[in-house]
């Protein structure tokens, strides 16, 4: 933020608290709903080191932190190219899982330690660890954010377990990371190439029976989330749902990400079971 | 505080519709979707602008879009849109959402010749909007469209007049700030046949990364929005004010109650709200909405008797039997 924005908020200097997004200070004064951090201006991160994960996946450790919650992303800039929404894998430092799919993105996944990369964030709402008896699911590219969250897990100390599912063994994500921070990580491809046969959901619906957990947490392609809510709907569990959604602005205000009424980068990424805008 | 009692009636008449509310959501803010509107309505507003369409589906401009630079926002969204054909059916399902609140429902239409303003009018008017919002003045598209007509009394005049023909509902005219005399283009496009003005658009602004010595917005330059837009969206209506007698939405950084209040004093009827949502999302409304209420409850007062207050002088009371001064030196 600028200085001189700071300057100009009154409330900081005692009496009545200045009201508006860029008069009020973190606790919002007599609005009803949370209020969101404000985020600025693209800040400028050295890529420390890098680590191929598979086929076209880098992952990059940033000397940056964001003071983030698993499951919130940030806004990844190289100027004059573009700027694109990324799920942080970890932060302090900040972790970001890349595929490189596109233009950007196979410029993300080019730069070297030393190089710099601009973030805004952290955006969005993430995960909230509740319960002790924790089920992670992953689809595709969904790990990155999951493995975040297992570690703010392990560091309370609960049970963790984890499906990790892709269409062949080559296109699964941080399996081994996840395995580090202590989780039980359970392997699903379609081809059968590695672990289970089949589709996440598939090795999901008997732990749900069995030994269901306090609570689910997923992130992955829309159809795979939309079963696990059915799913742990049936079972009586509570759900948390990451959605991928086409962002425009990052920031709650064009209106591009909508989701059930809900905006994806503002209200979410991550949803409760069944949750829409009321 | 207030049990008992029936709630103060906020509404006010914007060219003839009936507004249960005097805030307005800003064009371009949450318009995408029926469902984003539909929420903004039960969070207080008493209509709500769509996003502006064109003759033509846009993909936009790449990011960064829009940023927040500590007093208030920068963007260039680049007038994303469906194109006005295809905004008809969202226009058609928001209408039904907003209808049983009775919140109005302001079209919003862009065009790069006076006659193709008219032709999108016609478009967006077959969903039966409450108004029609003509934006000449976005300030994100190269020098495509927007900029000649916002800054030229002939070329804004042309566009009106072919709107308010081809429009079966009231035309609003939003203006843009960086003009000499924003009072001027009003005046032209009242005398074209404006039914209404929306005072005004974002301001023409960029912020560069010290980092890397560029623009931070894709586009370079982008519309500057939120608290910093304030003063000049107050004096922009205020003038406005002075020189037509049409309804004006006032909008331009309004955030709070004490902000409305503002803008109705610079003499606007109803009041635009868009960049207020940045942190606190469509809840922002119903804050505005409570302070308001509020403030006028505590001193008494309605929408009716503050509005242009600003164009009137304070009158204070005559001190009857005070003596007069000595003149200085008087011996």
């Amino acid at each position: 933020m600028t200085g001189g924005a700071d300057r100009a908020r009154g409330g900081e200097t005692g009496g009545e608290p200045p009201r508006g997004p860029w008069r009020v200070g973190d606790r919002p004064a007599g609005s009803t709903g949370r209020l969101r951090r404000a985020v600025g201006l693209p800040r400028a991160a050295r890529v420390l080191s890098t680590q191929t994960e598979n086929g076209r996946t880098r992952s990059l450790v940033l000397g940056l932190r964001l003071g983030a919650e698993p499951g919130q992303f940030a806004m990844a800039w190289l100027p004059g190219l573009d700027e694109k929404p990324f799920s942080l894998a970890g932060d302090d430092p900040v972790v970001l899982t890349v595929a490189a799919v596109g233009p950007f993105s196979r410029a993300v996944c080019a730069l070297r330690p030393g190089d710099t990369l601009w973030l805004r964030g952290p955006l969005g709402r993430g995960f909230e660890p509740a319960g002790t008896s924790h089920l992670l699911v992953g689809g595709g590219y969904g790990a990155a954010p999951l493995h975040f969250l297992a570690w703010r897990l392990a560091d309370r100390g609960d049970r963790v377990t984890a499906v990790i599912g892709a269409r062949t063994a080559d296109d699964l994500l941080l399996v081994d990371a996840l395995e580090a921070t202590g989780a039980e990580v359970v392997v699903t491809t379609e081809d059968g190439s590695r672990g289970l046969t089949g589709l996440v959901t598939d090795a999901v619906g008997p732990m749900l029976a069995v030994d269901p957990p306090d609570t689910l947490y997923a992130c992955g392609p829309h159809g795979m989330l939309a079963a696990l809510e059915a799913m742990a709907a049936a079972a009586g569990v509570t759900a948390q749902l990451s959605w991928e959604a086409y962002m425009r602005c990052g920031v709650g205000l064009c209106g591009s990400c909508e989701h059930r009424g809900l905006l994806l980068c503002a209200d979410g990424p991550v949803l409760r079971g069944g949750e829409r805008a009321t | 505080m207030t049990e008992g009692r029936a709630p103060t009636d906020l509404s006010v008449t914007l060219a003839g519709v009936r507004l249960p509310g005097p805030l307005v959501l800003a064009s371009g803010i949450l318009g995408t979707h029926a469902s984003l509107m539909a929420r903004v309505a039960r969070a207080g507003a008493g209509a709500v602008t769509a996003k502006s369409v064109g003759p033509h589906p846009r993909p936009g401009h790449p990011n960064p879009t829009c940023v927040d630079f500590g007093a208030g926002l920068l963007n260039a969204i680049g007038l994303a849109g469906p194109g006005a054909e295809a905004e008809v059916e969202l226009l058609i399902e928001t209408r039904a959402a907003l209808r049983p609140m009775g919140v109005a429902l302001i079209a919003s239409v862009f065009a790069d010749t006076a006659d193709g303003f008219g032709r999108v009018t016609e478009t967006v008017c077959r969903a039966e909007p409450d108004l029609v919002e003509i934006n000449i003045s976005c300030p994100n598209v190269a020098s495509e469209m927007g900029e000649p007509f916002a800054a030229s009394c002939p070329a804004a005049a042309a566009a009106t007049a072919a709107a308010r023909r081809a429009s079966t509902v009231p035309v609003v005219v939003k203006l843009a700030p960086n003009v000499p005399d924003v009072g001027e283009i009003a005046r032209a496009v009242v005398d074209a046949g404006a039914d209404a003005i929306c005072a005004i658009n974002t301001m023409p602004g960029m912020l560069i990364d010290p980092e890397s010595g560029q623009p931070v917005l894709a586009n370079r330059s982008g519309g500057v929005s939120g608290a910093a837009l304030l003063p000049i969206a107050l004096n922009a209506v205020h003038r406005v004010a002075q020189v037509v007698d049409v309804p004006i939405i006032g909008t331009g950084g309004v955030a709070c109650g004490e902000d409305v209040v503002a803008m109705l004093s610079a003499g606007a009827t109803a009041v635009g709200v868009g960049s207020a949502v940045y942190r606190e999302g469509p809840e922002a409304f119903e804050r505005i909405d409570r302070e308001l209420r509020d403030w006028l409850d505590a001193r008494g007062t309605t929408i009716d008797a503050v509005r242009g207050r600003a164009h009137r002088r304070p009158v204070w009371p005559e001190p009857a039997s005070v003596p007069p001064v000595p003149r200085h030196g008087a011996g």
